[in-house]
């Protein structure tokens, strides 16, 4: 095939196999970033153009929603931003910035956010919805008991996908760059076929491969509207990423789940970049310069959200997490569009999107560390993840879906869990199962009279909560995706998997922190509860110290580690829908600071109200010996047995305590970040900033209309936060010693 | 082994300041000298001993994998050099661990630092004055103690580090530098000198000790200019 001249033949010619296809085929690089080209006009035409939509579109809340037309991979005319100067094509819907109505998930969640921006439904899509097609969410409700509606409501079970989509899935966008759409169309079909027995899974996956074929041939259409036939494979680098490009497109014009994540396309791309560099059809300035406009597209996906999904998940993310680095089967998987891709950071400024996310090996060439590291210092953007614990599980070819969720590209997909609260689920063990805020019974277990409080009676009664809860919690997540799979099939994120793809079920958890110390104090010190006249818990004094998480110390970093394994144990006894395999996460996004606002005083000594660390991090301010006793107590959760949906941990250090200057704190960082993946562990937000300038950011937002900082598993404009979250943020432990 | 105890102000797990790469600092208690511009007062004397050696080194060697190439410990203070015999028995394990090691000092202890020294990587050697007179106004003691130490170290080759702290209208003029210059060129082994400069931010720590404090009515040194005279002690 003349498309894949010059490519070294393997397996991937005769089955679909985009792993092979690399392995054989791509180039490490372990030089520095000298070789990096700055922006070209045509890109900085197009850049600018979007800044002002940009400008324009924070002002609105919203720019522009498309009321007309249904979310649909074909749905949508084709639209520009500048199409002279635009070298890579494609918007959500006919213009930049617009978005789509999608009333797959819910109908209601569309109609509460036309209203909050003063939008209305066309007529005829709101009759049709209303009364001849049934969404996602109304299934999910039909099939909630009683006892499932009032989690949700209290604030246990929060976050959960049962109105909107619930994404983390990762379709394998480079298979139609490397294979055409006809071909993938060739092999669905011969996988129906050989689809037989007619059991509810057999019947159930025919329909769905069936939907497969639609979906792709949907894309072959949107394509033509931009005047490509992407039938056929990608013939040189530009189609190789436009194709790509369209197969993401394509996902985000079907879905609008709260995580889109992009893959894993790094040395993907770069063996076509090479090859044509090395046949003089490319310059490296041309080469960056698709890149830079690949970005430039990523950057403006947008999903209609309501003004509370809003406060949960600040700032408008949709988590194009976009994997780079890491090891190969051999060499690290670091090649020259490794440094294109970060260097966008550099040519078009610091965003939070697409979510930069660098899968860490201590084995990575030197010059790449400090490369990240350099760009993590001056951008705030990235997020690192240890390759060390995850390749081992998933292969080299995985990656990561909206923060912390690693699976293989194409061979694995996910049901995303949203995530439960621990601190709440252990006040519940104290209350008799009695919700502290609502003042209603959520579950059944005896309430604690005790003057002071026992930790072995105080924890029997946890874990039989958390048991209960783990069954509450499966038996939701089953209803949830037995529905989203009905309703709301990803057909064509699905049609770049296997036919027989492997599917996780992502529970996750929030409150590690405050759950962890609350144990310690009552173990450790004398914990006395202030109830109110009913006898629920109102607050707690204190007496005496008592050893907090985020001093790498045992006594009470066992005590996270206990909490987890037991929740996960009790979480793998139910069985999920289509054998998915149970994995958890602690991790919270920016909602830390919504379940603590839902959330009564903890016997930690933390008020009412008052907001959770996020992820994985130790309360603000209580890790008291310096950044790595803080990183080591996160580092002992346990990835590999536990927790194999990411451990979340946001670090944030001011650049004067990383280093005297950018050199020394380049090395610095690389130091800080090797040690802490050597410990096995997971995540980490890398944050370089002053909390001065992020106070005076607060009361002077234009002034910093680009600060980015990373939060809990993306980064955020910093000027998108509410006031409550930027003060959390500034509340959060500064590395900052002087 | 014997297992030494010593008193123990804190611990920073991670520190860039204090030697090349990530450091953790051991902040010993206890010290001879009263210096005006100390920022430590809560390590001045030496409290009842609350660290063994075997349990501070299980604390370190788990922070090991954060120094790279270049970091390690930094025993500070107070004055380390008042626990000699609790840092030989550390040292020893660290050093089978072959972890980079720091000392932080002025040079002021008991003596025989010989054995000590044997195990040190780094010495980072705070000078108060470089002058008789000043030395004793701004440390409360006389300076034999301190030549002793400069002299033993450099007798066995040390790498040095120099530090001076830079108080206003004590030291922040251009004619002390230029002294201080010309002292230091008689210094072998120098890899760094830094200029600190002068903080307020110890005079809750004094009002909570109840200690009188000397400096109170003492600016926070300007950091500028705190550069440029780190340039005139600098340049050729």
């Amino acid at each position: 095939m003349k498309e894949w001249n010059n490519f070294k033949e393997g397996i991937w010619c005769n089955e679909i196999d985009v792993k092979n296809f690399i392995d054989l085929n791509y180039t490490y690089y372990d030089l520095d970033e000298s070789f990096l080209s700055a922006p070209t006009n045509k890109t900085k035409e197009v850049w600018n153009k979007c800044t002002e939509l940009l400008k324009e579109e924070l002002k609105l809340g919203v720019l522009d929603i498309d009321v007309d037309n249904v979310s649909g991979i074909n749905s949508f005319e084709a639209g520009y931003i500048d199409k002279d100067n635009e070298v890579i094509v494609g918007l959500q819907t006919d213009k930049p910035l617009k978005r789509m109505v999608n009333p797959f998930g819910g109908i209601r969640m569309v109609y509460n956010s036309l209203e909050a921006y003063n939008y209305k439904l066309n007529e005829n899509i709101d009759k049709y919805f209303s009364n001849f097609r049934k969404t996602h969410n109304e299934g999910v409700f039909d099939a909630y008991t009683d006892e499932m509606k009032l989690a949700r409501k209290v604030g246990l079970l929060t976050g959960l996908p049962d109105a909107y989509g619930r994404g983390r899935i990762i379709g394998d966008y480079r298979r139609i760059a490397l294979y055409g759409i006809d071909y993938l169309i060739e092999e669905k079909i011969k996988d129906k076929t050989k689809i037989v027995e007619m059991n509810e899974d057999g019947i159930k996956l025919r329909e769905e491969v069936s939907m497969q074929i639609k979906a792709l041939d949907e894309m072959k259409k949107m394509a033509l509207k931009y005047g490509y036939d992407i039938s056929k494979p990608a013939s040189n680098a530009k189609e190789a990423i436009q194709w790509l490009y369209f197969g993401y497109l394509s996902a985000v014009k079907e879905n609008n789940g709260a995580a889109m994540s992009l893959g894993r396309v790094d040395s993907f791309i770069d063996i076509y970049i090479k090859r044509d560099l090395d046949n003089g059809l490319l310059t490296e300035e041309e080469a960056q310069e698709l890149i830079d406009q690949f970005i430039i597209k990523l950057r403006l996906v947008r999903h209609l959200r309501t003004p509370e999904y809003d406060t949960l998940f600040t700032g408008d993310p949709t988590w194009v997490t976009c994997s780079i680095g890491g090891m190969g089967e051999n060499n690290p998987l670091v090649t020259k569009t490794s440094y294109r891709i970060l260097h966008t950071l550099t040519n078009l400024d610091t965003s939070p999107e697409p979510n930069m996310t660098v899968l860490w090996s201590d084995k990575l060439p030197i010059n790449f560390k400090k490369y990240c590291a350099k760009m993590s210092i001056l951008t705030d953007a990235i997020q690192y993840e240890n390759d060390e614990l995850m390749r081992p599980i998933h292969g080299t070819d995985y990656a990561i879906a909206c923060c912390v969720s690693a699976m293989t590209v194409g061979k694995q997909m996910q049901y995303f869990g949203a995530r439960c609260n621990l601190a709440k689920a252990l006040l519940y063990s104290i209350n008799g199962g009695i919700d502290e805020m609502k003042n209603l019974k959520v579950l059944e277990v005896e309430k604690m009279e005790d003057e002071i409080l026992d930790y072995e009676k105080v924890k029997k009664s946890y874990f039989k909560v958390l048991e209960h809860v783990a069954k509450l919690y499966s038996d939701t997540m089953n209803i949830i995706h037995y529905m989203h799979d009905k309703y709301a099939y990803e057909a064509g994120q699905m049609a770049l998997h296997d036919t027989y793809v492997e599917r996780l079920m992502a529970y996750g958890v929030a409150g590690l922190s405050v759950a962890t110390d609350s144990l310690s104090a009552i173990k450790y010190a004398k914990v006395k509860p202030v109830r109110n006249e009913e006898g629920i818990t109102i607050d707690f004094i204190i007496d005496g110290d008592y050893p907090k998480y985020g001093n790498d110390d045992d006594r009470v970093d066992s005590i996270a580690k206990e909490i987890l394994e037991k929740f996960y144990s009790e979480l793998s006894k139910h069985k999920p829908i289509r054998n998915a395999i149970p994995t958890l996460s602690v991790l919270t996004i920016t909602s830390n600071v919504v379940y603590g606002e839902k959330t009564g005083a903890t016997p930690d000594g933390r008020k009412a109200h008052v907001a959770f660390a996020p992820g994985a991090n130790p309360m603000h301010g209580r890790d008291e010996n310096g950044a790595i006793a803080s990183l080591n107590s996160v580092a002992k959760l346990d990835y590999q047995k536990c927790c194999r949906d990411g451990i979340s941990n946001t670090f944030t250090v001011i650049p004067n305590a990383l280093g005297k200057d950018l050199e020394n704190q380049k090395n610095n960082l690389v130091s800080l970040l090797d040690g802490y993946f050597t410990k096995k562990a997971h995540h980490i937000n890398v944050n370089v900033l002053n909390r001065e300038m992020l106070i005076d950011a607060m009361n002077n937002p234009d002034k910093y209309p680009l600060l980015t900082i990373r939060v809990s598993g993306y980064a955020v404009r910093f000027n998108r936060l509410t006031k409550t979250q930027q003060q959390e943020v500034i509340d959060r432990t500064f590395h900052e010693k002087l | 082994m014997k297992n030494y105890s010593a008193s123990i102000d804190s611990i920073e797990s991670f520190s860039t300041k204090d030697g090349p790469g990530v450091r953790t600092v051991i902040f010993f208690n206890g010290c001879k000298l009263r210096c005006l511009f100390c920022h430590n007062p809560e390590t001045w004397t030496r409290k009842e001993d609350n660290t063994k050696v075997k349990e501070l080194y299980e604390k370190i060697i788990k922070f090991k994998p954060y120094f790279g190439d270049k970091g390690g410990v930094t025993f500070s203070g107070g004055e380390p050099l008042l626990h000699s015999e609790f840092i030989i028995e550390l040292s020893k394990l660290l050093k089978k661990d072959n972890i980079n090691i720091a000392l932080d000092t002025a040079g002021v202890g008991n003596s025989n630092y010989l054995e000590l020294l044997e195990y040190i990587d780094l010495v980072i050697l705070d000078i108060k004055d470089y002058r008789e007179d000043g030395y004793k106004k701004m440390t409360g003691l006389d300076m034999e103690k301190f030549k002793e130490f400069l002299n033993l170290i450099q007798k066995l080759n040390k790498k040095i580090w120099i530090r001076q702290v830079i108080v206003p209208g004590i030291n922040d003029n251009k004619e002390y530098i230029l002294g201080l210059k010309q002292y230091i060129k008689n210094i072998k082994n120098i890899e760094n000198i830094e200029l600190l400069p002068y903080h307020t931010m110890a005079i809750d720590k004094y009002k909570k000790l109840n200690i009188d404090y000397i400096l109170k009515d003492t600016k926070d040194m300007d950091i500028n200019k705190c550069l440029e005279l780190e340039k005139i002690l600098k340049e050729d």
